[in-house]
């Protein structure tokens, strides 16, 4: 009876790793594939000429660079405007705490297509729409509500004493909150950080839609346009893939933990 | 937060020795500056949500192509339009299907998968760095490197069943289903960890007790883990809805809607329609009714949420 619960869950995880990482193993091996052989079953040899087109014979480094750039603006506007609110939601006593919290929420279910068209004409009005500046503001859209409700869970586990010691120093609220409390929520703000960059690094529709001028692009734009004058250049999006991805996996690996308590945070404890 | 003035204007404003008369003053203080501290993060919010909400519903009451200019009020003529689509109702099913469809399969993927994730047994900190692996890859890569394995010719899922030479993405009965898998790839693993949460909510003392009592690990699961298990499953449940009625990622970069629109969802029709045709009035009035169609969506779940938490 012992050994049958054991083999079964080898087996149970056998098929899930298969399932999950297959597709990137196989994608990764595509990476590797010399170009011409792709029709045959198995590579003669392994190769680095897809990496070696994909970085120099492509714009991809500038594409990987817009990226980096809408993404870390995304995450530093949302944490510096957030945390204050955030801590504000957590430790202090106003009205509209609740509202705020379930508003977040709601923007969060907002389907992208329903504010891509006021948007659009927003920032074409105010000349950001080809911009990477321009395209990290409606970025909130989906890390502001993010930010909130991960960043109060995490100022809500600080203990009150804290704050109210902090009061009774002389303090102000808002220098309670930057001098004592924002330091301690550190770990708080890594996740918060980490999960805002995924999300700024894979968004798609408003970059789409938003950015024109091909160097402006960022990498799931370039890499859904990835084509040459043939055929399907599948060697050069599979490293081009594994480049854009390979940070993120790793990032995700060794953050793990604090990613899967930031992504249920808000989710289980309320 | 504007460094140097802000912070002398709070400086001078340090409490003495706290006293009965003070304390009001204080608390008055202390709810003043709460605002402040909200006041941006409000004001983001309704810059890049409400207003937009509220503009789009407003341009969907126009007739306006972008690049002629031209913009007049036509009322609710373009729902009255929506209403007489076929293409609208088509992307209305696909969308339903996709979601129902999507979302029932990660459930009866993640449930198992988070009770192997519970268990103690070796190589269990890779399996749970392995799930987090496709929930980090971006949608559009992830859609190429499912793209290039349902390549009819040489693709790895034909390869693997030998001499099949179906074309997944063009046939209209695949297409679909196809977009359905990649997005369970990809979203399992996040549904798994809020049931996981879930299930390291229910007191060990329970199962416990069931052992004691003799009852199968099947019966335990019955009627200990499942009922207790309810609300978080409800809840990945209305996320993951939510989530996947707005597809458009996935969908667009395997087949742009296509064979013959049998792929295309709401988001899909209204991208085309805005960014495509340019037609801003028609394009926004799909717009809001994917929105329409979340927020009921939305009332109906946090409705069985709602009558969850009574019941309790």
């Amino acid at each position: 009876m012992k050994q049958r619960a054991g083999l079964g869950t080898a087996l149970a995880v056998v098929a899930f790793l298969t399932f999950f990482l297959g597709p990137f193993f196989w994608q990764v091996l595509t990476s590797l594939w010399p170009d011409g052989e792709l029709t045959r079953p198995w590579p003669s040899h392994l190769t680095l000429e897809n990496y070696v087109s994909v970085l120099w014979g492509r714009p991809f480094l500038r594409v990987v660079l817009n990226s980096l750039v809408v993404a870390a603006l995304t995450t530093v506007f949302c944490l510096v405007i957030g945390s204050a609110a955030a801590f504000a939601l957590a430790k202090l006593e106003f009205r509209g705490k609740g509202l705020l919290l379930s508003a977040a929420l709601a923007v969060s279910m907002f389907p992208p297509i329903a504010t891509v068209s006021p948007l659009y004409l927003i920032l074409r009005a105010v000349g950001l729409r080809d911009s990477l500046v321009g395209l990290a503001l409606p970025y909130a859209t989906f890390a502001m509500p993010l930010t909130l409700w991960v960043l109060t869970s995490f100022f809500r586990q600080l203990p009150d004493e804290l704050y109210r010691a902090a009061r009774v120093d002389g303090c102000t609220p808002f220098q309670a909150f930057r001098r004592v409390l924002l330091p301690l929520a550190a770990p708080g703000l890594a996740t918060t950080a980490i999960l805002v960059f995924i999300f700024a690094w894979n968004e798609f529709l408003f970059a789409l839609t938003f950015l024109t001028t091909p160097e402006k692009r960022t990498v799931p734009v370039a890499i859904s346009l990835f084509a040459s004058e043939y055929r399907e250049p599948w060697g050069e999006i599979a490293a081009a893939s594994v480049v854009a991805t390979l940070p993120l996996v790793v990032l995700t690996v060794l953050f793990q933990r604090s990613i899967v308590s930031g992504l249920t945070a808000g989710a289980v404890k309320e | 937060m504007s460094a140097g003035g802000g912070d002398d204007a709070m400086t001078s404003q340090v409490p003495g020795p706290v006293g009965p008369g003070r304390a009001r003053g204080s608390l008055e203080r202390e709810r003043r500056q709460a605002y402040w501290l909200v006041a941006p993060a409000v004001l983001v919010l309704a810059a890049v949500a409400l207003y937009p909400i509220l503009a789009a519903v407003w341009l969907s009451l126009h007739r306006f192509i972008l690049v002629f200019g031209e913009r007049r009020f036509v009322g609710l003529g373009n729902y009255a339009y929506l209403l007489g689509d076929a293409r609208f109702w088509s992307a209305l099913g696909n969308t339903a299907y996709f979601t129902g469809v999507a979302v029932g399969v990660e459930l009866l993927l993640a449930v198992p998968l988070a009770l192997l994730l519970q268990r103690a047994f070796p190589g269990r900190g890779l399996l749970r760095a392995a799930v987090l692996v496709p929930w980090a890859i971006p949608t559009v890569v992830s859609a190429r490197l499912w793209a290039w394995m349902f390549n009819p010719d040489y693709g790895l899922i034909n390869r693997l069943l030998l001499g099949s030479d179906i074309n997944w993405l063009g046939a209209p009965g695949y297409a679909l289903h196809a977009a359905i898998l990649v997005d369970v790839w990809k979203t399992t693993p996040f549904v798994a960890l809020l049931v996981l949460a879930g299930l390291q909510g229910i007191p060990e003392d329970l199962y416990k007790a069931a052992r004691v009592d003799g009852a199968s690990p099947w019966r335990t699961f019955r009627s200990i883990t499942l009922p207790l298990l309810k609300p978080a499953l409800l809840l990945a449940v209305l996320f993951r809805s939510l989530d996947a009625f707005r597809v458009f990622d996935a969908i667009y970069v395997l087949t742009e809607g296509g064979p013959a629109n049998t792929t295309e969802t709401l988001s899909i029709y209204a991208y085309k329609t805005l960014m495509r045709s340019g037609d801003f009035g028609y394009g926004s009035t799909l717009s809001v009714a994917t929105f329409l169609c979340v927020v009921v969506l939305a009332a109906v779940w946090l409705r069985l949420l709602g009558r969850q938490e009574e019941a309790r």
